[in-house]
């Protein structure tokens, strides 16, 4: 117990009146990392669960590490695939340094993938970390909250959905749009109504669209261009994507795409835990694949001769491009989406509807998944606020 | 008739009054607190909208445009172009209008003419409400077409602000910094919604 001990002797210099006041958050912070903190509630009957806030965000954490991890892999593994048929031998910038320290760039090694992904992931996570979790410090020593582990899940899922070839600076400009604009100018973790890492992600998107889509931003790989599954099915049709890829590659995820996305099986396994743990909430999870499922069939049937995306049918749509990702881990975020239930179904069903309308009407995205959760995060109050009504007439009526 | 509805859509989603031209902010941003309140404002600016705009457009094509009064079959009036009073004649048909409106709610719904109060009579400079009629000029609709288009520009700018009280109706439990609460953290969400709203941007209908 010498680590509480220390705590507890540094602890009068945070506190109001000592030294340090100012660092409190911090401090709190540390403590809470080791020991679950001391303060409980005093009066009023309320439910004692071992899931709290903490443990809720830290399992979320560790939900997108099948996806992380493989997604290291598949970076690595397109990018020298793509090195062997271009006959380039070896990384030109800074991160070919690193990479040539510990590996080589056979297409076939694991090892090899894993660590020229690594190379690419690693800093973008970092950069994120670092940058977003500044902020994070920033308001809360100065507004006087808790430093809270919901950012290891904002900082996570950002620099999952980010291209690995983005610049370091543009992901820190990004994570803190993301962090100040979307969570900490309205009150920090909870109070939000915008999904920050998907605001962060926005942001990006609209300032520099070069380096976020496009055909030359998936593979990490100097002037090499790839276009992704869903802009070779807008632009050339679903044969043509087929030709290229088959639905198994796509659902393992041996596709370009940014670094979390591509295994729609990675996914599920950290799904299945979010939903065992009840965290994710399976009500959001349907409404968004009935949503997709529906829409995208009804494009199915009517068809269009100019547009090759109509003909997508539901199980590509699952597999391909930032779905899955959404589905799972963006659209289920507590705070920004829909909080009754029967209100989470009509949440869900939206931004499937909103994700099928964007992939397959808007020509300028081919990917539609981002923008669409942004969507239903907007309508998420309303949809609660009409569902309340709806009850508050019914009890009514029933006198 | 798919045109007809392209052009709603259009102008209810791709180009919304509220967060894509920015326009209606000042009512946008006064009446968005309660979710009712906003309905009620939102309904009073469809029911303005779907009847300006198309009044606009009869006063535009048979008295101001170039050549407009060529209907009077009068020599002298036919070369007659008095579009430079559009401005003018546009705020004064929707004054009136809204003056209309005013009265048939103080009679028939008070609770929504008391909740509107001030505001309603202010809806008479909202830039949303003259813009219309200047895009429908500008854009050169018909009869139909501007009623179908004043009808979907209020839609979307309905839409707009009642989403908006949604959000601010939950932020009112957040702990916004104090500098934020009321009017500047209102046009951060604004913003933040016309980002949400992007998604459409680039639809080619």
């Amino acid at each position: 117990m010498g680590l509480r001990k220390l705590l507890d002797s540094m602890e009068p210099h945070f506190n109001k009146g000592g030294k340090y006041e100012k660092f409190y958050a911090l401090f709190e912070a540390v403590d809470t990392i080791f020991y679950s903190p001391a303060a409980v509630t005093k009066t009023g009957a309320h439910v004692r669960d071992g899931i709290d806030l903490k443990r809720v965000m830290i399992t979320v954490w560790l939900a997108a590490f099948p996806a992380m991890f493989y997604g290291m892999y598949n970076l690595g593994f397109q990018a020298n695939t793509a090195m062997a048929a271009a006959g380039i031998t070896e990384v030109q910038d800074w991160h070919g340094i690193i990479i040539g320290l510990f590996a080589g760039h056979d297409p076939a090694s694991i090892w090899d993938c894993f660590w020229y992904g690594a190379a690419y992931f690693v800093p973008v996570y970092m950069v994120t970390f670092i940058v977003g979790g500044f902020w994070e410090v920033v308001f809360a020593s100065i507004r006087g909250h808790e430093i809270n582990e919901g950012f290891f899940v904002t900082s996570i899922l950002f620099a999952l959905i980010c291209p690995p070839t983005l610049p370091l600076w543009m992901v820190a400009m990004g994570i803190s749009f993301g962090v100040v604009i979307g969570k900490e100018i309205f009150g920090g973790t909870g109070k939000n109504f915008l999904n920050p890492a998907l605001t962060g992600r926005a942001f990006v998107f609209f300032a520099y669209p070069a380096f976020m889509s496009g055909d030359a931003v998936w593979t990490a790989v100097d002037g090499y261009t790839g276009a992704t599954a869903l802009s070779v099915a807008a632009s050339d049709g679903m044969v043509a994507l087929q030709a290229q890829y088959s639905w198994m590659d796509a659902f393992i995820g041996r596709i370009p795409g940014s670094m979390g996305e591509v295994s729609t099986l990675a996914i599920f396994i950290g799904g299945a835990l979010l939903l065992l743990t009840r965290i994710a909430s399976w009500r959001i999870i349907l409404g968004v694949f009935l949503g997709m499922f529906a829409l995208s069939s009804l494009f199915n049937l009517v068809g269009s001769d100019s547009n090759p995306m109509f003909a997508m049918t539901w199980e590509w749509h699952l597999v391909l491009g930032g779905f899955a990702f959404g589905m799972i881990f963006m659209a289920t975020d507590p705070v920004s989406a829909a909080m009754t239930n029967v209100g989470k179904y009509w949440y869900g069903a939206l931004i499937g509807v909103m994700v099928v309308l964007i992939r397959v009407v808007n020509p300028a995205f081919p990917e539609g998944m981002m923008l669409a959760i942004l969507f239903a995060n907007l309508f998420a109050a309303l949809i609660d606020h009409f569902v309340v009504q709806a009850n508050v007439r019914r009890r009514l009526a029933r006198g | 008739m798919e045109h007809y509805l392209t052009l709603l859509v259009r102008a209810i989603f791709i180009e919304n009054m509220a967060l894509a031209f920015f326009l209606g902010m000042c009512t946008l941003l006064a009446i968005s607190k309660k979710i009712e309140a906003a309905i009620g404002l939102g309904i009073a600016v469809v029911v303005v909208l779907a009847i300006t705009v198309p009044a606009n457009n009869v006063i535009y094509t048979y008295l101001l445009a170039d050549g407009a009064l060529a209907w009077t079959g009068i020599e002298a009036l036919a070369s007659v172009d008095l579009s430079f009073l559009g401005l003018l004649s546009y705020i004064g048909v929707i004054a009136a209008i809204v003056q209309i409106l005013e009265m048939v709610l103080d009679r028939y719904v008070p609770k929504l003419y008391n909740t509107l109060g001030v505001f309603l009579p202010l809806i008479t400079v909202n830039c949303a409400i003259l813009g219309a009629s200047l895009f429908m000029v500008e854009r050169s609709y018909d009869l139909a077409e501007s009623t179908v288009y004043g009808l979907g520009a209020g839609l979307g700018w309905a839409l707009a602000i009642v989403v908006m009280a949604g959000i601010r109706e939950k932020l009112k439990y957040s702990d916004m910094p104090e500098g934020l609460r009321g009017l500047g953290g209102a046009f951060m969400i604004v913003g933040l919604m016309s980002l949400g709203f992007m998604s459409f941007g680039g639809i080619d209908i």
